[in-house]
């Protein structure tokens, strides 16, 4: 059982951290409130939130963070429990250093300090899927403290490069998850599954609101917000809720609440307990957990027992701001595009294989990728892995484009083709439905002469000096070669011809 | 032939003076003339005589396992052991049968060890004399003993009453009376406070708490989890190292256990103790200490000294604050260790179904003992965020000092530490039961403990018997992962004091194999 959770506060609105199995946990330390304004209320009732998060992730590991058990997404309720899982008495932790290094890798990706000495500690209370009767957590001295992530906001639908914000990140911290407790209300039974591999990202929000250069004011946590979506309307509810209260001369309570996602809603838990103590104390059963960097890694250490700070490092995959970065600078697309394509996965590695492959523009290529491609994708409800056309295919269709091979309009005909899938190559379709330009230019000749003998009136209106009706004209010539011959060659054409 | 040692026996065994199934026989039937010692609270007879057998087929074939091959021991029924039910002597786990051994049971199967039974202990290892277990008190069998009787008659006691027998010691009094009445070879205990070494003593045993991280952990239910050590009770020290040898590594399942490889832990014979320097800690001498235990104690320095030895007075300053530090230390863990005890998974389930937090509650009331639950309490109380400080980290403090007082002694150049095991030889139960569990523990842990918080290896030797005719025994303790060193010093003392074998006359008696056995018994403990 158990994971790295993350755990982060910050202010204002928010966003979400994940990794898988085994959890991490972050906290987020935001003090620079976002400003709440009061409609047409002077700057003394201003109000401001203050937000801070608890992310809990799990890590993508195979066996669990203290014990061997395998880690699956829906197994069959307790069916990977080890008897330390169980919490049979004389077992013991184990340290999983699959875990111990995710959670060195989210550290240094969140720009934290790792810490090269942490410890556990056990937090104690009663609940029915905590079979130990306490968690083991970091609770003293975390892996990895003070990191922060900055990030950018789209402003409506719109692409700002103005809004960019910096997050702090408190503390990292390795944490055994619990159970998971099915309440069969029918019954009156409460049913645990100790498999606890449940869902990927949980966060706690807490929330305060204080008018600027007052003191903070008393925070509420709302718990297990699920998705982004809740996460953001719960905090704004709560702000919201918080502000009301307070104009209309209530207090607010220190308090657990929950989200109510069909009322769009927080309500209270009424803790039963009242108030908690965890009683913390250090885990006995673990020693201190030691990390080493370059410099300190004893020489007999055996690589398979020890973890390497900077070894992680240099292993570390670049992070999404520098790829961002990157692809504006080499392929010189718009920043809001390198953000579409890093947030589909999958999707950059598609685009830079077209990008490999094709002579075309990345401009153009970009255009095709965001609209077409990923409009096809959507509509369908697929991953860019589940795609019919291989990044390939499209490189070839764009070179065929750029080239003058076919026309743009020819080319969404191939691509529609292309994804019904038929086997058929990009070169098939288009001899198959002669698409291809027409590129002889004695036959554009004939066919342009062709159409100025059917329309003397239009001929003459040109000879008059009406030089919009070659576009008409011009018009007659595509329409007359289906579409296949290419607009700025019928116009020098025709031209020379009404001369 | 019970008497015999480890290695003794199982040359015997090698030679085919006895076979495997009938020395399993006998330990099973003395097991059951001595079934009054309440020593055992599970016998598995059934299991036992099959690993015998099995055993004895491997002796056919020459390919014994290991020194341990066939030969009978005891477990203290705080180690769970797959398919044997494990009770901690608690209501709790009464009918808790563990899926898995742990690490020093499976270590001792794999020798070819035949496991005999489960040993009687106080409810889940709290207490010093082995009597608050819901399956009732172990009873010394130096009660028993001629030296005992005869000595009683003397002082014109009516010698014969049931009322009058003697207490082993605990926690794992279990364990020593099983060895101390030859119904086994060798019997694991558990030391967190000393319970291994405080029964060795006044069951006349020697009793090795080795160093912490040695030994896994794993599958003993834990007490105090950062003091907890798997103990090892025989009736002589190469005995003790033998099984230590056995035992001791690391252990991946127990994250505690050293990395380094450990060993060997074969004795050398110490024939001149010159060399060795002897510290006797001044603050031991602790009221409440018998002037007959005070006076083995400067017999024994004395006996170092006249043979070589350079015996120093040293100074272990924090010792008077060590026995309420480490009940500070003690019940934090135990109250952190017993949450997991609420009924759901296993163990013991009161009827109460009301609400999940009314059955924890009727489960937690019916299933511990007042020992448990007050120790549960005070633990909570300690850990409380407005109490951590006071008193958990405070105790932590102390424990580091205690630990240091011990660094510094050893760093002055002493090798080894006399000091007493336990303030007197056994006393009858009757007059044990008149002060409380805690009051009890706080006085006969005053010598062991402070071991336990700087995890040093420490044994008790037995040395002689006091004018009632009981065992006292002497403590050595030493440099943490000198278990070898302090053991060869051991079996020194050992070889000089000539502590007398038990004579169980009046016990055995009744027992077939009486005669023979206490021929060989005399023999094999006389060097």
């Amino acid at each position: 059982m158990a994971a790295p959770i993350l755990r982060c506060a910050r202010a204002g609105r928010c966003w979400s951290l994940g990794s898988r199995p085994r959890r991490t946990r972050a906290l987020f330390a935001e003090p620079v409130p976002g400003r709440v304004r009061e409609q047409s209320s002077a700057a003394a009732h201003e109000w401001a939130a203050v937000v801070g998060l608890e992310i809990h992730a799990q890590i993508s590991s195979n066996s669990k963070l203290f014990s061997g058990s395998q880690v699956s997404f829906l197994a069959p309720p307790n069916s990977s429990v080890s008897f330390f899982d169980a919490s049979l008495p004389g077992t013991l932790p184990v340290l999983n250093r699959r875990c111990v290094k995710a959670a060195v890798m989210t550290g240094l990706a969140l720009n934290c300090t790792v810490n090269k000495k942490s410890l556990f500690d056990r937090k104690h209370y009663f609940y029915a899927d905590l079979p130990a009767g306490y968690q083991i957590t970091q609770q003293r001295l975390p892996i990895a403290v003070n990191g922060c992530l900055t990030y950018s906001l789209s402003v409506g639908a719109h692409w700002s490069p103005s809004a960019t914000k910096t997050v702090r990140i408190k503390q990292i911290q390795l944490e055994q998850d619990s159970g998971k407790s099915l309440h069969d209300d029918t019954r009156s039974q409460t049913l645990i599954d100790l498999n606890r591999a449940e869902g990927q990202l949980r966060v706690d929000a807490n929330v305060s609101v204080h008018h600027p250069g007052e003191p903070l004011g008393v925070r509420t946590e709302v718990k297990n917000l699920n998705s982004i979506r809740f996460l953001a309307k719960a905090i704004d509810y709560e702000i919201q809720r918080q502000i009301e209260e307070l104009r209309n001369g209530g207090k607010i309570l220190n308090e657990t609440r929950a989200f109510d996602e069909k009322l769009g809603c927080t309500v209270s838990m009424r803790d039963k307990e009242g108030k908690q103590d965890y009683r913390f104390m250090p885990e006995p059963n673990l020693p201190p957990l030691i990390l080493y960097d370059a410099e300190s890694l004893p020489t007999a250490a055996d690589p398979q027992q020890v973890v390497n700070i900077d070894w992680i490092r240099e292993r570390l995959p670049e992070l999404p701001s520098v790829t961002r970065g990157r692809l504006v600078e080499q392929y010189g697309i718009l920043p809001e595009h390198s953000f579409a394509l890093l947030n589909e996965d999958g999707l950059l590695e598609f685009f830079q294989t077209v990008m490999k492959e094709t002579r075309a523009e990345p401009k153009k290529v970009i255009g095709w990728i965001l609209s077409t491609f990923l409009g096809y994708l959507k509509q369908r409800n697929l991953a860019v892995s589940e795609s019919p056309i291989s990044p390939s295919s499209l490189a070839e269709l764009l070179s065929l484009v750029d080239s003058k091979v076919i026309s743009l309009p020819a080319a969404k005909q191939v691509f529609e083709e292309l994804w019904q899938n038929q086997g058929k190559t990009t070169g098939q379709i288009i001899q198959e439905k002669k698409l291809e330009l027409l590129q002889n230019q004695e036959e554009l000749e004939e066919i342009c002469q062709a159409v100025l003998a059917e329309h003397p009136q239009e001929v003459m209106a040109v000879k008059k000096g009406n030089q919009k009706v070659v576009n008409k004209l011009i018009g007659m010539v595509r329409r007359a070669t289906e579409g296949r011959a290419d607009p700025i060659r019928i116009k020098q054409i025709l031209e020379k011809q009404l001369q | 032939m019970l008497g015999l040692s480890l290695r003794e026996v199982s040359a015997a065994l090698k030679q085919g003076q006895v076979s495997p199934m009938e020395l399993c026989q006998k330990c099973l039937s003395l097991i059951k003339e001595t079934k009054f010692l309440n020593a055992y609270i599970t016998v598995e007879e059934e299991r036992a005589l099959k690993q015998a057998e099995e055993s004895e087929k491997r002796y056919e074939k020459g390919q014994a396992l290991g020194i341990l091959d066939g030969i009978p021991i005891a477990v203290k029924d705080n180690f769970s052991t797959a398919g044997i039910e494990t009770t901690c002597a608690s209501n709790m786990l009464k009918g808790y049968i563990p899926p898995y051994n742990a690490t020093v049971v499976q270590k001792l199967l794999d020798q070819g060890a035949v496991l005999l039974g489960k040993t009687n202990l106080d409810e889940f290892a709290m207490g010093s004399g082995s009597t608050d277990g819901i399956f009732g008190p172990v009873r010394n069998p130096w009660s028993y003993s001629k030296q005992y009787r005869e000595k009683k008659k003397q002082s014109h006691h009516r010698a014969d009453e049931d009322s009058d027998w003697l207490i082993t010691g605990g926690s794992s009094g279990g364990s020593a009376a099983a060895v101390s009445a030859f119904t086994c070879f060798a019997a694991l205990g558990s030391d967190t406070g000393g319970s291994t070494r405080n029964p060795a003593a006044l069951c006349g045993l020697v009793g090795l708490k080795p160093t912490y991280g040695l030994i896994s952990r794993y599958g003993l239910i834990p007490l105090v989890n950062s003091m907890d050590v798997p103990g090892i009770l025989t009736r002589c020290v190469e005995d003790a190292a033998i099984v230590l040898g056995i035992l001791a590594g690391h252990d991946p399942k127990d994250s505690t256990t050293a990395q380094d490889p450990v060993g060997p832990f074969t004795l050398p014979i110490l024939r001149d103790v010159g060399k060795l320097c002897i510290g006797i800690p001044k603050e031991y001498s602790a009221p409440g200490l018998s002037s007959e235990v005070q006076a083995f104690w400067s017999k024994a320095a004395d006996l170092f000294a006249s043979k070589g030895a350079k015996v120093v007075e040293v100074s272990l300053p924090h010792t008077s604050y060590s026995i309420v530090c480490y009940h500070v230390l003690c019940t934090a863990e135990v109250a952190s260790n017993m949450a997991r005890f609420d009924g759901l998974e296993y163990g013991h389930r009161c009827n109460v179904n009301v609400s999940t937090e009314a059955m924890y509650a009727a489960t937690r009331r019916e299933g511990f003992n007042d020992v448990v639950r007050g120790r549960i309490l005070s633990g909570n109380f300690f850990l409380l965020k407005e109490n951590y400080d006071d008193y958990f980290v405070k105790a932590q403090k102390v424990r580091r000092l205690i630990a240091n007082d011990f660094v510094k002694v050893f760093n002055s150049g002493v090798d080894v530490l006399l000091t007493p095991t336990t303030l007197s030889n056994a006393v009858p139960y009757l007059e044990f039961i008149k002060e409380d569990n805690r009051t009890r523990s706080a006085r006969d842990d005053i010598f062991t403990q402070s071991v336990n918080m700087a995890g040093l290896p420490a044994v008790n030797v037995p040395m002689a018997l006091s004018s009632q005719g009981l065992p006292i025994g002497l403590q050595l303790i030493g440099r943490a992962f000198s278990d070898q060193q302090l053991l060869t010093v051991a079996k020194w003392f050992e070889e000089q004091v000539q502590f007398p074998v038990i004579q169980l006359q009046e016990l055995m008696d009744s027992c077939q194999t009486f005669s023979q056995h206490k021929k060989l018994a005399s023999v094999s403990l006389k060097r």
